[in-house]
């Protein structure tokens, strides 16, 4: 079995410099930025796509992974593609986490691109690898080199039987020069004997045996660990504060404060307590007395935000797109659908709350972070401690979920601060009741549908006005003039032919810290698209799944418009193709059991086509979700295995907010706080889940958050052939079911 | 105040305050870190180890009450992942992000300890404490059955 190597990272380094220990390429995965000059590489902002490639003389082959491991299984998928091109054992495959260094390395894990992104760069640095590795046995053995395969983690020369080991040409192979990555050869997809297997986690043991070491495991000698003392209310501040009852808590070590940091961390700043352990420091932040200055937004909560949606939604908004003309078509059909659709800020709530660990030396400074971003974690600790970024070593730990929360950066200047203000080396920890309140939140939204059918039943107008808090708003340079930036998704490229199309947008001003959530505006935008055209295809009298085939029509490809650079087109025939998949394997069309509901919904997001089919019944005034049947067309499947498992998990964290829980708002503050009033689902919750995987031959794509979007929609059509009533204020309550 | 236990067949003192959770005694005072911390209030099931072989969370409960008793954590199942319940959890190819499973597997142990044989409704009702974000639940259930296969193929 293929093994994480439980390697000290200084030690690696170390041994990495040192010359002659085998081969260390630092390859750079951007085929165009190796051909740049050094200075260039460092200049550029993003590299997306790096990692290196060790071979050791024992014959062990170590990638070192760039990505974040969250419980997606980059850490299985992406070694899977390397070991493939390199022709050796899968047991020959160790992975490591890469040092954080941003002059050879793109570190952010996000945006379901960890395969889709390092395809072919990783194909390419396995294939130069192995080039490499043939050219040293050819010269050993004055042959040929076209004569000369890679095979089982070594060369053979068939004509003579020889074979020799990668470990044993190694020290040859490193003098060599590296291929132009361009043009080095590929292997022939029908050689793979690892890509689209069914490869098992490589950190399956680990996790099984509580040895995985998480940021919140981190243990340094002489450590103290911190809590902060947050003003609950987004955007206030500490007036005053009295640490009598808390000195004198057994473990406390000291009281501190630090400052808020503006945009880009977004910390609340607060009075930070100091102890032997954990719960002294729990203990301590208990006994403080604060007085808060609680600053404007105390006015805000969900009931102020939801006036605000109908406000905005009585004006137009600002055009985002316009094909013909939508309000004309609208005024004068005589067939015509009106929804409103209306979500709540949704927490990650991830199982290992916020954590991280940062020790400041004069000279250098260490951290252990669970982060999908631990570049970002090295520029704040170093803006911080005032340390050159090289001296600067971040240890990106495993993490209890992601989710987007961790792309954040917020624990980890908090972290820093306190390191510097105390010179000790600190674990900043986050209670549940922090991070269920101190989250970036999903945003709300409220969305207005009209749409218009013509004589035939087809789709003579959609229009969609949006008014959301915006992602884009809080984060992006110019967000406030183009907040919609972030807000629609697939929603603005639909695949249901209408030649009127209007899609409009209003920001609703909040201070609810927003980010990216799974699947981030997918969420919201899968779930409107797909219950609004279930909505037209009942309107039309047509069944849905055979509705949606129809609208969607002939094969062909819809632009990106949300993405037009960079995004791959829509295309139809493979969306119909999941459609297809899922309706069968779901026994559309078959008779359904007497109090059982079944419905459909497909979308297309990170440039993967799904579709599901759900099976819902409604038991004891509650939703009981029974089966849910996924198609799915994320290219070639990688690991068919972990894109089941991805699958799967999408599917939970997307009824995770449909079903149960909502953040609402009250005095500016959050006001659930623990599992007990933000209730995820538990195992009894659980559908019977199959995925099935179209076996494709085209690029992978995204599979961490595409199985989201369609879940919260083919459940509500299916609850509307039980109840006759639609779901369109989530998430769903009990008088949405009678 | 000095308490002692059996904490994976070894007798443990240590010299904490009394009200201090067992979880954190594992955590901080000993730096046996497999078991985890999800919630504080006993809701997430992260913390569960056993105490005397009944599943408890650990969040909860002050290591004063556990003086004298027997205490199992996910590190003393086995020193190889040789028990059948994690082989099963292996085999399924359960964890993803891995959090929740310490505690997971231990509510699994103690349900397979009294139930050889659990229907699906049993599963649901012993693991109902026991949150998991990445939705690994089919899966969970799957390697309870199969490591009460394993168990009875041992007997």
């Amino acid at each position: 079995m293929p093994q994480r190597a439980m390697f000290d990272r200084r030690d690696f380094l170390k041994s990495g410099a040192a010359a002659g220990i085998g081969l260390l390429i630092g390859f750079h995965l951007d085929a165009r930025a190796a051909t740049d000059p050094a200075e260039e590489q460092e200049k550029k902002p993003v590299n997306p796509f790096d990692a290196w490639v060790r071979i050791t003389p024992d014959n062990r082959v170590t990638l070192i992974l760039g990505k974040s491991e969250m419980g997606q299984g980059a850490m299985t998928a992406l070694p899977m593609i390397l070991a493939e091109e390199l022709s050796v054992d899968w047991n020959q495959v160790k992975v490591e986490q890469a040092p954080t260094n941003p002059k050879v390395y793109d570190h952010g894990t996000g945006g379901s691109g960890s395969v889709a992104g390092s395809w072919l760069p990783l194909r390419r640095a396995g294939a130069a690898a192995r080039e490499m590795l043939i050219t040293a046995a050819a010269e050993r053995w004055s042959v040929n080199r076209d004569t000369c395969v890679a095979k089982d983690g070594g060369v053979l020369h068939g004509a003579r039987q020889n074979f020799l080991t990668y470990g044993q040409l190694v020290a040859d192979a490193a003098k060599l020069p590296i291929p132009d990555l361009k043009t080095v050869p590929l292997k022939n997809s029908s050689e793979f004997a690892i890509v689209g297997q069914n490869i098992p986690r490589i950190d399956a043991k680990e996790k099984a045996t509580g040895k995985a070491r998480f940021g919140i495991d981190a243990r340094v000698p002489g450590m103290l660990y911190a809590v902060v003392a947050r003003c609950p209310v987004f955007g206030g501040k500490v007036k005053s504060f009295d640490t009598t009852k808390t000195k004198g808590v057994s473990g406390v070590r000291d009281v501190i404060t630090i400052d808020a940091v503006a945009k880009g961390a977004f910390t609340a700043g607060g009075v930070v307590v100091l102890a032997d352990n954990s719960w002294a420091a729990m203990e301590g932040r208990r006994a403080l007395k604060i007085v808060w200055e609680e600053g404007p937004n105390i006015t805000e909560s969900s009931e102020t935000l939801h006036k605000q949606f109908l406000e905005n939604a009585a004006k137009a908004g600002k055009v985002v797109r316009n094909d013909g003309d939508a309000d004309a078509a609208l005024a004068r059909s005589t067939k015509k659908v009106d929804a409103t659709y209306e979500f709540p800020f949704a927490a990650h709530a991830t199982m290992e709350p916020m954590n991280c660990t940062v020790e400041i030396r004069p000279d250098r400074a260490e951290a252990w972070v669970p982060t999908q971003a631990p570049q970002w974690a090295q520029d704040i600790i170093a803006g911080v401690s005032g340390l050159p970024r090289e001296s600067v070593v971040v240890h990106t730990t495993l993490m209890g979920g992601g989710f987007g929360r961790r792309y954040q950066a917020d624990f980890v200047m908090e972290a820093a601060q306190v390191a510097k203000a105390t010179g000790k080396p600190v674990m900043v920890l986050w209670t549940r009741e922090d991070d269920m309140q101190h989250d970036f939140y999903r945003p709300a939204s409220y969305h207005k549908l009209q749409g218009a059918l013509d004589g035939d039943g087809k789709l003579a107008a959609w229009k969609h006005f949006q008014t959301s808090t915006s992602i884009a708003a809080m984060w992006e340079d110019k967000g406030e003039e183009n907040p919609q930036n972030s807000e629609f998704g697939t929603a603005v490229f639909i695949p249901y032919e209408t030649p009127n199309f209007r899609v409009e947008y209003t920001l609703a001003k909040s201070g609810v810290p927003r980010a990216w959530w799974r699947s981030v505006e997918h969420s919201t935008s899968g779930f409107v698209v797909e219950s609004f055209v279930d909505e037209l295809a009942a309107a039309a009298g047509v069944d849905p799944y055979e509705y949606r085939l129809r609208l969607i029509g002939d094969d062909r490809v819809i632009p990106d418009f949300a993405n037009p650079k960079e995004g791959k087109p829509l295309d139809t025939a493979r969306q119909k193709g999941v459609l297809k998949l899922a309706a069968e394997k779901g026994g559309w069309g078959s008779p359904v059991p007497k109090g059982v509901g079944r419905g459909i919904a497909s979308y297309y997001s990170f440039e993967t086509y799904t579709a599901c089919v759900a099976e819902v019944s409604i038991k004891d005034k509650a939703v009981k979700v029974n089966r849910l049947v996924y198609a799915v067309d994320c290219g070639r499947p990688v690991n068919p295995g972990g894109v089941r498992a991805q699958v799967e998990s999408a599917a939970i964290y997307g009824l995770s907010a449909i079903l149960h829980d909502a953040i609402t708002i009250q005095g500016g503050r959050v006001e659930q706080a623990n599992f007990n009033d933000y209730d995820v689902p538990r195992i009894g919750d659980t559908p019977k889940t199959e995925v099935h995987v179209v076996a494709s031959s085209e690029e992978p794509t995204g599979i961490g958050e595409p199985g989201l979007p369609v879940v919260g929609a083919a459940v509500c059509n299916a609850l509307y052939t039980l109840t006759g009533k639609r779901i369109r204020r989530l998430p769903i309550r009990p008088e949405d079911l009678a | 105040m000095a308490v002692t236990f059996t904490l994976n067949g070894k007798s443990t003192t240590v010299e904490v305050d009394p009200q201090m959770p067992l979880l954190w005694v594992l955590r901080d005072t000993l730096s046996m870190t497999g078991t985890k911390f999800g919630c504080g209030m006993a809701l997430c099931g992260a913390c569960t180890v056993h105490i005397n072989g009944e599943a408890t969370r650990s969040c909860i409960t002050p290591i004063s009450s556990v003086a004298g008793k027997k205490i199992t954590t996910i590190e003393g199942l086995s020193a190889d992942g040789s028990h059948p319940v994690q082989k099963a959890w292996i085999e399924e190819d359960v964890p993803q992000c891995g959090y929740c499973q310490s505690g997971q597997i231990m509510s699994a142990v103690a349900l397979l300890a009294k139930k050889p044989n659990p229907s699906d409704a049993d599963i649901d009702d012993a693991m109902s404490g026991n949150i998991c974000r990445c939705g690994t639940y089919q899966r969970i259930r799957k390697a309870i059955h199969r490591a009460a296969s394993l168990q009875a193929a041992t007997k």
